[in-house]
């Protein structure tokens, strides 16, 4: 092979070669002559002579610019970049799963995490119980209002000029503190950080709190036991779990008793635990308890104390009499837990449990949980030292002291004192912009860590995608400031060297580690009774939403629109309170034309705080003259679409009684809901217990036709040609009415998946909201068609008194989305065909074939059809994740984003059936019944959905289609719907 | 000759000849508008252009800026589309089941009541078209060759029967119209001077579409007349039986329901009478038609309101009674609720609109007012807009489900575009008025003198 020699030289001309310094002289002047400019324009005459006049110039000008502007009017072209080394791993189109770990210093759930092509775009249970926001986070991960780099007195800066200056400024402290303040730590690895922190800088002082503090019953198993944790409580090995104010369904201590829960209350095993809940606001636990008993929650402690003489045969209340029956004849199969906040509470409550021999049974105090540490007394110490300037260093983690303290004012002017105040806040919040230094903390999925949230569970955490801003996890910047580095390697030799098969444990997500049970004391009782206190003022309480928790997650869209499980309002928080209160108080909510709903509004007055302008909203089961409001809202530097979301109640944690004053105005809320009963009609269908021992299938009428032939059932005087639903797959999908709590999580988890847009308060107020499936709540009404008959009263009041929920009502929720009917009304009327039947029961839309007449939505009996009133995605009036480039990563590549002027609704997760049945075929077996799943059956935690082939006669949802309990909404109608129902059953007398 | 009874009362009256009927309804085409034309015109326009930024901006932004919502998806839209609809239908009814009847008092009124026939189905058809998410695909819903493959529309939907109701009812109304129109245009064209107006004379040498005043010419007219009364009269029954049924075909209750077809044929006879009478109590005065347009043709009218306005009142009555007689708890409901929901208002005001007040017209003297028969057809006109709004929205904002219930509440582009539509009809009846000839005056001089006052006082000698 010829090589072309490099070493060749060319030249112009001799005069180059001979290095003539013409050339030199030539190659510095573009033009070889002199331009004659001066003889161009100096010549006035001649210039006025020449025939480009000043009108040719301007049209060359014109030519130009537009030939210049029709240049760049090109399609933009989006580069897609394909791997040039394409992981192994990474099969584009197909997803990966990877086991990790949420949590935030709130909630915690071990989670698998799906990525497409590198990208995580959707979380899934990983075997323990999760919540919507465990859900929501992912789309957290992609919130463009993060901090995208290190800030030093709010404006950037670089990570290696910060850390030299933090590191000499902390081996600079001598006399002062320095404080660590984070939330309750469950990671042991950054225990160990924490330790070797304290060993290398002095004074070293770590304050653990929780956003709600759980020091009352902290403090009393200190007491009692000798050890300040919280127990854990196995709720499905109760018989009786009486709940005072505990809210453990929802946000009360651990989120996953759910699972326990709802496992203790299977009719069909005939196994159902009795739940009595009393409580002041109607919370979701409430909601679901057999009975619910409505007190005050300066009542609690006396009626706690009323009931621990009960048990031990003394006089008590008459309120108490069902439960101190049922706890006397279930000792050691019971639970009683508490929401106060008061060490002599909890300890009445501990000796309850003590007396009726419940721990270790179903509460382990031997085996406790980790999840709530929090001190509230080393806070206020920390403040006072603050104060006085004792603190020299602060460090925040997982903390928003400046928002979520009830004395929050006190805590920013102490911070005032403090030298050096780091936060390492993802985002830039309340407290994060009174510091020197932020030092942004990654994302859990973009993070590696480890959990140990009860005794001997253990779990890790894995990044799913690399930081996608210049953010490093809290436990690497403790490592740096250390002197040392790389998190990754030090969590895996830490797990190693305790003898951990690293590999599998992170695989799997989770692991076991065989400890011997925590050592407590003997128990020991030092229970003061409580006395009754009569008081006649409005007492508050205090509470997490189910959706927002305590406000971390505020600038997640997804949950601030996801509407209350009660009070079916979104982007709100309120003042939650009973209709006699109301009314007394001359408070009201109302209908207005367009059917939202608007309140009066109040101010609250509790000592010195005030809360002005709070709107108010009628809860039935709300306790009279009590109030409810939730915390995490009012949030000022949350990021877009949380900021100035409600207002902030968290300095009213503590307070007790507040006066409320009418102001004038109203309010506009965002209820979705407005319509709060079922009107007599046989929507939820629901038994008791004891009926449906006698008769499973008690409580599930259907509703005869009378025909020639006598009276038959809808599906037998059918006029319509049948599907042909046996051959093939025939989906069906059945919700348990008894297991659904009414959670929501389902309802995130289905935004999640099919790319539903988030529309804002202005549109859910005007009932547009996109939900593929939502969560109706109906409360029960005192009057009812039997009162009604036995009473003669008119049809007109008997509806229109109906409409009022009772003052303390049984409450149902009921998942709603695409029927999925199999003769569907929607197919019939679409003019176009858009809408059809697929040959395994489901209802298809095809919106590219839409042209939105929205004649199936009106027709279709279960209201199910959401409408793209505007486009929704890339559009400034919708300023949410889809109009956001980092915001859309989160969308799943396998659903279509729709655009504006069809209908869309459920699918029935259309892209994970193909999937499935691709996966199946190219493997060759049947499709197996657990791997067909919607993500709203996936995502339940209490498995109240079951998603299955009803033609595999092996399939659980085919037993369950033939149980007594399953019943078809609205089955007069007979459409045939393919999700059908199990009825409610309640453990009442 | 046709001959008349004399204590008929003339359908013609003062002192008439052919020649006066000619110049009389020939006046304002060829004359110059008046001040109040010109008002009206100017209204009716500033209307029609609101209308049009209104249906622009939904077109532009999307339905969401009507206040339309996931349980109530129609509302002004088909509630002004079915109301514009029946409106049309007096104009079909007098000129084609009128004229087999052999009733000689329509011929004063039919040109006109066709003319509003076809630009009420013109503002009827603008909402089918509008209230589309995608009106950009509105030609999905014709069965053209296309190439997506083996889509076809779906035959079984009643919105698809509208669309072929309705086309064929405007292209049959349109001709017939045109076909009673050409000797009319065939008078004008022969008073009109060449030399003045050129154009205009060619543009009605056109329209005239050759008529020479022939007996051929006349034999001909008269049996396609005929031909196309035969053609036009099933689709007085056959259009407003096809609206009800994209509510009587579905299973919404208060929709569901089989009494529609006739029940929403008989609103619709009784708006349309009375959207007649609205309009040509203000055209004889405003195009001095007085002589023509009697106080008999509106008795005529008034009588046929107050008979389709007492079936109108017998349906209703009867959609009662049936929901109670079904025993179905939610059709009882739905009715229950629109007597007495959140919406009762417009219930009330459809029941007195349209049952009691037109009762009014058992009274001679009420009868034969023109004031207060103009009155109580602007009652009817609301009534009968009510009736549609309380079918379709107190049907759908309570229907099964508690949880998706819900309220609406015009935008103000919904009102817009109502009024639009207004405007627009006006706009396209006032330049009819100017024209036209608004009265079918070669068929009038056929009952001059038989129908004449001046000839039936005459004969009487």
């Amino acid at each position: 092979m010829s090589k072309i020699k490099t070493t060749k030289k060319y030249w112009k001309g001799l005069a180059q070669l001979n290095n003539d310094p013409i050339v030199d002289k030539l190659a510095q002047n573009e033009f070889v002559e002199e331009l004659p400019v001066d003889q161009f324009l100096g010549d006035k005459e001649n210039l006025s002579a020449t025939n480009s006049s000043r009108r040719d110039f301007l049209k060359f000008l014109g030519f130009s610019t537009a030939a210049a502007t029709l240049a760049a009017c090109e399609t933009p072209v989006v580069k897609s970049i394909p791997y040039l080394v394409k992981p192994d791993e990474i099969i584009p189109g197909v997803a990966n799963y990877y086991a990790s770990t949420y949590y935030d210093g709130r909630d915690y759930a071990s989670i698998l995490v799906k990525t497409r092509e590198g990208r995580p775009i959707k979380i899934e249970n990983n075997g323990t119980c999760s919540n919507s926001r465990v859900q929501a986070s992912v789309l957290s991960l992609y919130d463009s209002s993060r901090l995208k780099g290190p800030l030093k007195n709010n404006s950037e800066t670089q990570w290696a000029v910060i850390d030299l200056e933090i590191k000499e400024k902390l081996s600079n402290i001598k006399e002062g503190k320095i404080a660590l303040l984070t939330s309750t730590i469950l990671s042991p690895s950054t225990k160990e950080i924490i330790k070797e922190f304290k060993n290398k800088y002095n004074n070293v002082e770590h304050v653990m709190i929780d956003s709600t503090p759980y020091d009352g019953i902290l403090d009393a198993n200190l007491d009692s036991f000798g050890i300040r944790l919280t127990p854990d409580y196995s709720f499905d090995k109760a018989n009786v779990i009486v709940s005072f104010g505990a809210d453990f369904l929802a946000n009360w201590m651990a989120n996953d008793y759910a699972t326990d829960y709802v496992n203790g209350r299977n009719p069909k095993a005939g196994k159902m635990s009795k739940h009595y809940q009393l409580e002041s606001n109607m919370s979701l636990t409430g909601a679901n308890a057999d009975k619910r008993i409505q007190i005050k929650p300066s009542e609690q402690g006396y009626l706690i104390s009323s009931l621990l003489d009960g048990i031990n045969g003394k006089k008590y209340d008459a309120r108490l009499t069902d439960i101190v029956k049922a706890l006397k004849s279930n000792r050691s199969k019971s639970i009683v837990v508490s929401n106060s906040n008061d060490k002599n509470v909890q300890t009445l409550v501990n000796s309850i449990n003590n007396t009726l021999n419940n721990y270790g049974n179903t509460i382990s105090i031997n085996k406790p949980s980790y999840l709530k540490q929090g001190n509230s007394k080393d806070l206020e110490n920390l403040v006072s030292d603050m104060k006085s300037g004792n603190v020299e260093a602060l460090i925040t983690y997982n903390v928003n002291p400046s928002y979520s303290l009830y004395n929050a004012s006190v805590f920013n002017q102490a911070l005032e004192n403090v030298d050096l105040k780091i936060s390492t806040s993802l985002y830039n919040d309340e407290t994060a912009y009174l510091m020197d230094y932020v030092c942004p903390d990654s994302h859990n999925l973009e993070s590696w860590g480890d959990a140990n949230p009860k005794h001997g569970t253990y779990s890790l955490m894995q990044p799913t995608i690399s930081p996608l801003f210049n953010s490093r996890q809290f436990q690497e910047s403790l490592l740096v400031w250390l002197g040392k580095s790389d998190y990754q390697s030090y969590l895996k030799n830490y797990w190693i060297k305790k003898g951990v098969d690293w590999n599998k444990s992170l695989h799997d997500g989770y692991f076991s580690l065989n400890e011997s049970k925590i050592r407590t004391s003997n128990f020991i009782d030092n229970s003061v009774s409580i006395s009754k206190k009569e008081s006649n003022s409005i007492e508050l309480e205090v509470y997490e939403s189910v959706a927002i928790g305590d406000g971390k997650l505020a600038n997640n869209p997804w949950l601030q629109e996801l509407p209350d499980p009660l009070t079916r309002a979104c982007w709100d928080n309120y003042l939650t309170i009973a209709a006699s209160t109301a009314e007394k108080l001359g408070l009201s909510n109302w209908t207005v034309s367009n059917g939202a709903m608007n309140g009066s509004l109040v101010d609250i007055t509790a000592g010195n705080k005030t809360l002005k302008n709070v709107p108010v909203l009628i809860s039935p089961g709300q306790a009279q003259s009590t109030v409810g409001m939730a915390v995490g809202y009012g949030r000022t530097r949350a990021g877009k679409a949380g900021d100035n979301v409600g207002f902030n109640a968290y300095p009213f944690l503590n307070v007790k009684e507040v006066e409320i004053k009418k102001v004038e105005g109203e309010y506009e809320f965002a209820s979705i809901q407005l319509h709060h009963t079922m009107m007599g009609r046989d929507i939820v269908k629901e038994t008791s217990l004891a009926e449906y021992i006698k008769d499973p299938s008690s409580g599930n009428h259907r509703e005869m036709y009378h025909t020639y032939k006598g009276k038959l059932p809808a599906d037998q005087v059918s006029l319509y040609e049948e599907h042909d639903l046996e051959t093939g797959h025939f989906w069906n999908l059945s919700i348990d009415l008894t297991s659904c709590i009414g959670c929501g999580e389902c309802v995130i988890s289905c935004q999640a998946e099919n790319n539903i847009p988030v529309v804002g308060k202005e549109e859910m107020r005007k009932s547009r909201d996109m939900h593929w499936m939502r969560i109706d709540r109906y409360y029960s009404s005192d009057m009812t068609k039997e009162l009604s008959k036995e009473e003669k009263i008119s049809p007109i009041t008997m509806y229109s008194e109906m409409e009022v929920p009772s003052e303390n009502p049984e409450v149902v929720f009921q998942p709603v989305m695409c029927m999925h009917c199999n003769h569907a009304p929607c197919e019939n009327v679409c003019p176009v065909a858009a809408t059809t039947h697929s040959n395994e029961g489901l209802n298809q839309m095809t919106y590219n074939r839409c042209i939105g007449t929205r004649y199936c939505a009106n027709n279709c009996p279960y209201k199910v059809r959401r409408f793209n009133w505007f486009q929704y995605s890339e559009n400034d009036k919708f300023d949410f994740h889809m109009n956001d480039d980092l915001g859309k990563m989160v969308l799943n590549p396998d659903v279509v984003v729709r655009s504006r002027g069809v209908i869309e609704k459920c699918s029935m997760c259309i892209q994970k059936i193909q999937e499935l049945k691709l996966t199946a075929k190219r493997e060759g077996r049947p499709i197996r019944d657990e791997d067909a799943q919607t993500v709203c059956a996936s995502s339940c935690s209490t498995n109240a959905l079951v998603f299955g082939d009803s033609n595999n006669k092996e399939s659980e949802v085919w037993k369950l289609r033939n149980d007594e309990r399953a019943y078809d909404l609205l089955d007069h109608l007979n459409v045939k719907p393919s999700v059908f129902y199990q009825t409610k059953i309640r453990n009442k007398s | 000759m046709h001959q008349e009874s004399e204590i008929r009362d003339p359908l013609i009256l003062g002192k008439k000849t052919y020649h006066d009927i000619t110049k009389e309804i020939a006046l304002p085409v060829e004359g110059k508008a008046n001040k109040y034309w010109w008002i009206l015109f100017g209204l009716s326009v500033v209307l029609f252009l609101w209308g049009i930024g209104c249906i622009a901006y939904t077109i532009g932004t999307g339905i969401g800026v009507w206040g339309l919502n996931k349980t109530v998806n129609w509302a002004w839209d088909i509630t002004n589309f079915v109301w514009w609809i029946g409106i049309g239908h007096a104009g079909t009814l007098i000129s084609a089941v009128l004229l087999l009847f052999r009733q000689k008092w329509r011929m004063a009124i039919n040109r006109s009541a066709e003319a509003m026939t076809i630009f009420g189905v013109v503002q009827a058809g603008l909402f089918p078209l509008i209230h589309m998410g995608r009106p950009w695909l509105a030609y999905w819903v014709f069965p053209i060759p296309n190439t997506f493959g083996s889509l076809w529309q779906n035959f079984n939907s009643p919105l698809l029967w509208d669309v072929f109701a309705i086309s064929t009812y405007l292209t049959v109304s349109t001709v017939f119209w045109y076909i009673g129109l050409i000797p009319d245009f065939a008078m004008i064209r022969d008073r009109m001077s060449k030399t003045i107006s050129p154009m205009k004379k060619q543009l009605y040498t056109l329209l005239a579409f050759g008529w020479s005043g022939r007996a051929k010419h006349w034999q001909r007219f008269e049996e396609v007349s005929l031909v196309l009364a035969g053609l036009a009269t099933p689709l007085v029954f056959s259009v407003h039986s096809i609206v009800s049924m994209d509510f009587a075909t579905s299973v919404i209750p208060g929709w569901h329901t089989t009494i529609f077809p006739p029940y929403f044929v008989l609103g619709a006879l009784f708006s349309g009478f009375a959207m007649v009478e609205t309009l040509l109590i203000i055209v004889r005065k405003v195009v001095k038609m007085e002589a023509y347009i009697t106080i008999k043709h509106i008795e005529y009218m008034n009588i046929i309101i107050l008979f389709t306005g007492s079936m109108v009142g017998t349906a209703y009555i009867t959609e009662l009674f049936m929901a109670w007689y079904s025993g179905v708890e939610f059709e009882q409901y739905a009715f229950l609720n629109r007597a007495t929901g959140p919406y009762w208002w417009a219930y009330a005001s459809m029941m007195s609109c349209n049952v009691i007040i037109p009762q009014l017209y058992w009274i001679k003297k009420i009868r034969t007012s023109f004031i207060a028969t103009f009155i109580l057809s602007i009652f009817v006109n609301i009534g009968m807009w009510f009736e549609r709004f309380v079918i379709i929205v107190t049907s759908l904002h309570r229907d099964f489900l508690p949880s998706a219930w819900t309220m609406f509440s015009p935008s103000f582009v919904d009102i817009g575009i109502f009024l639009g539509t207004i405007g627009f009809f006006f706009v396209l009846f006032l330049m009819y008025a100017r024209t036209f000839p608004v009265v079918a005056q070669a068929e009038l001089k056929t009952i001059l003198k038989s129908s004449g006052s001046e000839y039936k006082t005459r004969n009487h000698e």
